[in-house]
């Protein structure tokens, strides 16, 4: 039997002794869109910090492509081809967009490919290409989330982190982001995507996960976590 | 007017010496926000370190024109300044990195002390002359006075400015710095070590303040253990004109510094009556940092910092 692209067994994290995550399991396979759904605070930001290695883990097990991943440094992470798309965006505001993407491909030395897939991400976002000139904290902030998602592309990655990409977004533009995330998922990106509009996070994922208080409290597929009464109640706003 | 001249040129000389050793405290600024008091004394150690080198190979009996003689001092001085940037780095300030900011700065003022007393047991507490090797050839400018070396030294610094410059905005490392200096964490997730990113900081700084430590000695044909503190003062204080952090501000603070200096001291004498005279010119250099600061707080072309969301 292969295994799962990502293995987490009993994740733990803990704060200067704040126990954000208790305990949790996920697995992602290859080609997944996964979706981390629960409230504020519940461990879900702590949760994609610790799997690229912002946060170090308090105790539990990460194994992503078929190695343990607790151990490395944080810059290791993007090139084994896991990338996370941080909450608010984190573009570089004093870079331009083409810089931006850029530093997305820090890692990679085949300028050929990097051009490759720069024109592939401007075809994505034709905005970014318009703007490639400009300095990326001058764009809006939906233009930005592209930006940050463009970014994280330009990497590569077999396993693409999303975190609230409709954190403070306009709904037309929320739309606009998940449309390109469905874009991307269809090329084969495996995803974890975290969000709290939990409807639109359920309705374009394959699964999900629920998190509530550091732990993993419900896991289906997404269609049942849409169909279940209690989720609808505390998460759907029905 | 010739007395403009001169004092415009001699301006312009201290200033881009200045200016060099400001890109060094402004780099460091912008990428971890740390003044490098210790800076200073990087540049004092380049100029100690040449005019070793140089009097070693005079003893030695080596029969070299004097250009080559300081050139072959100064790479022997820009390795030591660059071993020292990257080890006091490594050593005093990368275990406070995520120390309170006044850490890190208490260590960077007892740094630049032990450098001083360092350089002190090892070359003494006089002042040592600079080697009388370059070419006393004066030009005549305009009815003013300016030497060969005063001349390379304006090229060499300006070249020296303009390849920091295409470093930081045309290549990678360049890219991963700027990166580094606006947002550390995610240009970690995008696979930049922040390590190597910070001593790389420290090193080129250090290899253009080793530079300007030789200019300053040449220029003014002596060196001493202490003269890292004012030259340093001076550059941090051009720095913080220009506005800290940017790049462009530290060449521009440098400069302008330089000058007022200069011309603050040719005409101090006559403007107050003979009361005060040119030594009062240090005074000067402070006197405008207060002023630019009262009305730009964050310097001439520093960015208002706002705080991030």
């Amino acid at each position: 039997m292969s295994e799962a692209l990502l293995q987490v067994k009993d994740l733990k994290v803990a704060y200067g002794g704040i126990h954000a995550v208790k305990g949790i399991d996920l697995e992602i396979n290859q080609g997944e869109l996964v979706a981390l759904i629960g409230a504020n605070g519940a461990g879900k930001t702590t949760t994609l910090k610790t799997l690229v290695g912002m946060i170090k883990p308090a105790g539990g097990e990460i194994r992503f492509d078929g190695q343990p991943t607790a151990r490395l440094a944080p810059y290791h992470y993007v090139s084994r081809g896991l990338v996370l798309v941080p909450e608010g965006r984190g573009v570089f505001p004093r870079l331009s967009v083409a810089e931006n993407l850029l530093m997305g491909a820090h890692v990679r030395n085949d300028k050929a490919d990097i051009a490759h897939d720069m024109e592939r991400v401007y075809h994505l976002f034709p905005r970014l290409k318009e703007r490639q000139a400009q300095l990326a904290g001058t764009l809006s902030g939906g233009e930005q989330q592209m930006l940050a998602i463009g970014r994280a592309i330009m990497s590569r990655p077999k396993l693409l982190l999303l975190d609230e990409p409709s954190m403070g977004l306009a709904p037309i533009i929320v739309q606009k982001i998940f449309e390109i995330i469905r874009m991307i998922a269809a090329e084969g990106v495996t995803m974890l995507l975290v969000e709290q509009n939990a409807k639109l996070a359920l309705e374009t994922a394959n699964r999900g996960y629920v998190m509530e208080s550091g732990r993993i409290t419900l896991a289906d597929s997404a269609a049942s976590l849409l169909a279940n009464e209690a989720i609808q109640k505390a998460y759907l706003g029905e | 007017m010739d007395i403009f001249i001169q004092q415009l040129i001699n301006g312009l000389i201290v200033g881009s010496i200045y200016a060099l050793i400001a890109l060094g405290y402004t780099m460091v600024y912008g990428i971890m926000q740390l003044i490098n008091f210790a800076h200073g004394e990087i540049v004092m150690i380049g100029a100690m370190v040449t005019i070793t080198c140089i009097n070693l190979l005079l003893d030695l009996g080596v029969q070299l024109p004097g250009p080559l003689l300081l050139l072959a001092g100064l790479l022997m001085a820009i390795p030591v300044s660059m071993l020292l940037g990257f080890t006091i780095e490594r050593v005093a300030y990368r275990p406070l990195r995520r120390a309170p900011r006044l850490a890190p700065l208490i260590t960077a003022i007892g740094l630049s002390i032990v450098l001083q007393q360092l350089a002190m047991l090892i070359w003494g507490r006089n002042y040592r002359p600079f080697p009388s090797i370059l070419p006393t050839k004066v030009h005549d400018f305009y009815g003013a006075a300016i030497t060969d070396l005063q001349i390379a030294i304006f090229i060499l610094a300006f070249l020296l400015m303009g390849g920091l410059f295409f470093l930081i905005e045309r290549t990678k490392l360049g890219r991963a710095m700027r990166a580094t200096s606006q947002n550390p964490d995610v240009a970690g997730l995008m696979g930049v070590n922040i390590n190597t990113v910070i001593s790389m900081t420290f090193v080129i700084g250090s290899a253009l303040g080793a530079v300007a430590g030789v200019m300053v000695a040449a220029n003014y044909d002596q060196a001493h253990a202490y003269m890292g503190f004012m030259i340093g003062l001076k550059a941090f204080t051009a720095a913080v004109l220009g506005g800290i952090g940017n790049l462009a501000g530290a060449v521009v603070g440098g400069i302008l510094l330089g000058l007022i200096e200069s011309l603050g001291s040719g005409y101090l004498g006559d403007l107050t009556g003979g009361f005060l005279g040119s030594n009062y010119k240090d005074i000067f250099a402070f006197v405008v940092l207060i002023a630019v600061l009262i009305f730009r707080p964050s310097g001439l072309m520093g960015e208002r910092v706002a705080e991030r969301a």
